[in-house]
């Protein structure tokens, strides 16, 4: 009997231990992963913002490197997060990435770019909340560019045609300069993604700036 | 037998002493956790993926 109170008292604590573990993870993932990433983009974006002629030139970045500030009005009137070259993991752990090989910003063809839905500062965290016509703005280097929404869809993973320089056609040669935008769906999943396109409505020079009407939400 | 039971006798000092020793000890597991343990597990998470590939 006494062998077996003891095995049971071992076991009890071992599975309290690993509740608790657990339960630390889940805090970690959802909370602190969003605390680290934040402090980390915010501070990219002042480093950014503070020295404008420092910034990569879109043709010239490199894997891992921001080249770019993306805000978008509808996800908060100070939302602002880097753009880094490339998609990896350790990149959309700091904020937005940019699918290599996909145009740059403004150009002819078709930019995408990919971020967190939830963790991680969850920098897409309402790409659900987009309506037609809605600002995504995109500062680089020597510019301003506004994108509209123009249409979005939840598609399978695997659905790499939306990356396409025309989405979703891939006999068309691309005449316009369009977004697409990826993120996980449903919320703490990743069995489908969320997809929204946009569309170059107009492009500002940097030292113009952006019309505070750009900034506006409207609806 | 407790591993728990265990480290509250072999902590040194009155009461107060190992209440605080076992915060400490409390606040470095975690901190071991969140810098080194839980970023190697999370990219095995089946939640954490937002691009199309």
């Amino acid at each position: 009997m006494r062998v077996l109170r003891n095995v049971l008292g071992l076991l009890g604590e071992l599975l309290i231990t690993a509740g608790a573990f657990l339960l630390l993870f889940v805090g970690w993932q959802l909370w602190w992963t969003d605390v680290v990433s934040d402090t980390d983009a915010s501070a990219v974006v002042a480093t950014m913002a503070a020295n404008p002629d420092a910034w990569v030139q879109p043709k010239k970045v490199k894997l891992g490197e921001a080249f770019a500030i993306v805000r978008v009005p509808r996800f908060g009137a100070d939302f602002a997060r880097p753009l880094y070259e490339g998609t990896t993991r350790e990149v959309l752990q700091r904020g937005v990435g940019h699918y290599l090989e996909t145009a740059l910003p403004g150009e002819i063809g078709n930019f995408a770019m990919a971020g967190h839905r939830t963790t991680y500062g969850k920098p897409f965290n309402q790409i659900d909340k987009l309506k037609l016509g809605d600002v995504v703005l995109i500062e680089t280097r020597d510019y301003y560019f506004v994108y509209r929404v123009s249409a979005s869809e939840v598609v399978a993973p695997s659905k790499t045609s939306v990356l396409l320089p025309v989405p979703n056609d891939r006999q068309a040669a691309p005449t316009k300069a369009m977004l697409t935008m990826t993120s996980c769906h449903p919320e703490f999943s990743a069995r489908e993604r969320f997809v929204v396109y946009a569309v170059l409505d107009v492009k500002y020079p940097h030292a113009q700036g952006v019309p505070a009407s750009v900034l506006e939400v409207q609806g | 037998m407790s591993f728990y039971g265990w480290l509250w006798r072999v902590l040194p000092g009155p009461k107060a002493l190992k209440v605080v020793q076992v915060a400490l000890l409390l606040i470095a597991v975690v901190a071991v956790l969140f810098t080194w343990v839980f970023p190697v597990i999370a990219p095995l998470m089946p939640f954490n993926d937002t691009t199309v590939e």
